[in-house]
């Protein structure tokens, strides 16, 4: 993989730290605000737990996705990388990882703090932490598909929502389902199991896709 | 038979064709330069060369195959600098520098960008951030490239813009070098500037 393609995106993304930020404060403020709105119900709130953090995860992850390769098209690198030697997919996949580890791990790492909002039992919030850990990654590279079907088009903002979402929607419930499966003393394998799983086989063919996706974009 | 050769090519844009029936070829030490009014399809040309957009109709060979066929295997030898200069506003010129090499398959280490760069009239601003260059220093740095990158072919769009008078100077010796070596040039101008060459082609869009 392109060591150095993970090494100046997250160089790019140091200096322009404001970017990084707002995914995360975005991230911890939905999360804060449902037990506030809700109210003290404790109940209540453990059972929403798991429901509430990934959909912020979701929501989080998707509001950067627009930048994955705007800016790179703007200036003309994107150019460069599509008559670069080296394979385009590994490129991609080395983007997807800075992708993840600018915007996905910061969340991952926030997660246990923001549950204790919720009176999550220290199970529950290793689970929790341990289902984004595994489904944040899923999110970054299903998302570079759709950054890369809308690049360039205006609205692509709205249009990157609408494509990537519906996508989402296995990872949100078998990330949320693992939590409320250990509560219920079930126990979380079997989710987890199944997110690893998806991550295998978005590692596999999401390069693949995308590469092409751009390829179609920038004809 | 020509290193590189175009055949009849064709170039449509939504339902306006810009040419057709473009030919030319291209060997050892050749120049090409693509002439044209704005609009009459010169960027189009290039990219076709590059692989980054299909020709509607015609073929263009290099050493013999079809480029589309041959993919990494061609793009390691060609560098392509387009209008768009690839220089990231945030990196500084070194910086920029050594990643798009790296992005073309040629790692350089510092002591070698840092040479390049002075070379190109950028000595002492290696480590500024690309923003607060100038226009034309920033064109420096997206032609610094030329001056690592080691490939046979330059396929230039418009690489004098927004260069003064002594960084013209400097690219026409650039390029002679280039061609005397043995290597091959396809560029687009609105500048008379003189290049000597083992040969000249001049393609006319209208």
């Amino acid at each position: 993989m392109s060591l150095w393609v993970i090494q100046r995106d997250l160089l790019l993304a140091m200096r322009r730290r404001s970017d990084v930020l707002t995914t995360l404060f975005f991230f911890i403020i939905v999360v804060s605000l449902f037990p506030l709105g809700v109210g003290p119900e404790m109940n209540m709130l453990r059972t929403m737990a798991p429901g509430v953090v990934w959909v912020a995860a979701l929501l989080a992850s998707m509001l950067s996705l627009g930048r994955m390769f705007s800016s790179d098209y703007l200036d003309g690198t994107l150019e460069q990388m599509l008559i670069s030697p080296q394979s385009l997919s590994m490129l991609v996949l080395g983007k997807a990882v800075a992708h993840w580890l600018v915007t996905g791990v910061p969340l991952v790492l926030m997660s246990p703090v923001l549950g204790l909002q919720y009176d999550l039992s220290t199970d529950a919030l290793l689970i929790l932490t341990a289902s984004l850990l595994l489904g944040t990654p899923v999110l970054s590279l299903i998302g570079a598909i759709g950054a890369a079907l809308t690049l360039g088009l205006r609205g692509g903002g709205v249009l990157v929502s609408l494509l990537v979402l519906p996508l989402y929607i296995p990872v949100l419930i078998f990330g949320a389902g693992a939590v409320e499966a250990s509560t219920a003393g079930l126990g979380a394998g079997a989710h987890l199991s199944l997110l690893g799983a998806f991550l295998l086989a978005s590692l596999v063919l999401s390069p693949w896709a995308t590469a092409v996706s751009l390829r179609i974009s920038m004809e | 038979m020509p290193i590189l050769q175009g055949s009849e090519l064709e170039c449509v844009r939504g339902d306006r064709r810009l040419f057709k029936g473009v030919n030319f070829s291209l060997d050892a030490g050749e120049l090409l330069q693509v002439h044209g009014p704005n609009g009459s399809g010169k960027t189009s040309l290039l990219k076709m060369l590059c692989g980054l957009a299909t020709p509607a109709q015609g073929q263009i060979l290099w050493r013999g195959n079809d480029i589309r066929s041959l993919k990494g295997e061609y793009y390691g030898e060609i560098t392509y600098l387009g209008h768009l200069s690839g220089v990231k506003d945030d990196l500084t010129a070194i910086e920029n520098l050594r990643i798009s090499s790296a992005l073309s398959g040629a790692e350089i280490d510092t002591e070698r960008a840092h040479g390049a760069l002075r070379k190109m009239g950028l000595g002492g601003r290696e480590s500024l951030p690309a923003k607060v260059l100038s226009q034309g220093q920033r064109r420096r740095v997206a032609l610094s490239r030329l001056l690592v990158c080691g490939t046979v072919l330059w396929i230039l769009d418009e690489p004098l813009a927004a260069l003064d008078a002594a960084a013209v100077k400097l690219m026409q010796s650039l390029l002679e070098q280039h061609l005397n070596q043995g290597g091959m040039v396809v560029m687009t101008t609105h500048q008379e500037i003189d290049i000597a060459a083992v040969s000249t082609h001049r393609l006319q869009l209208s």
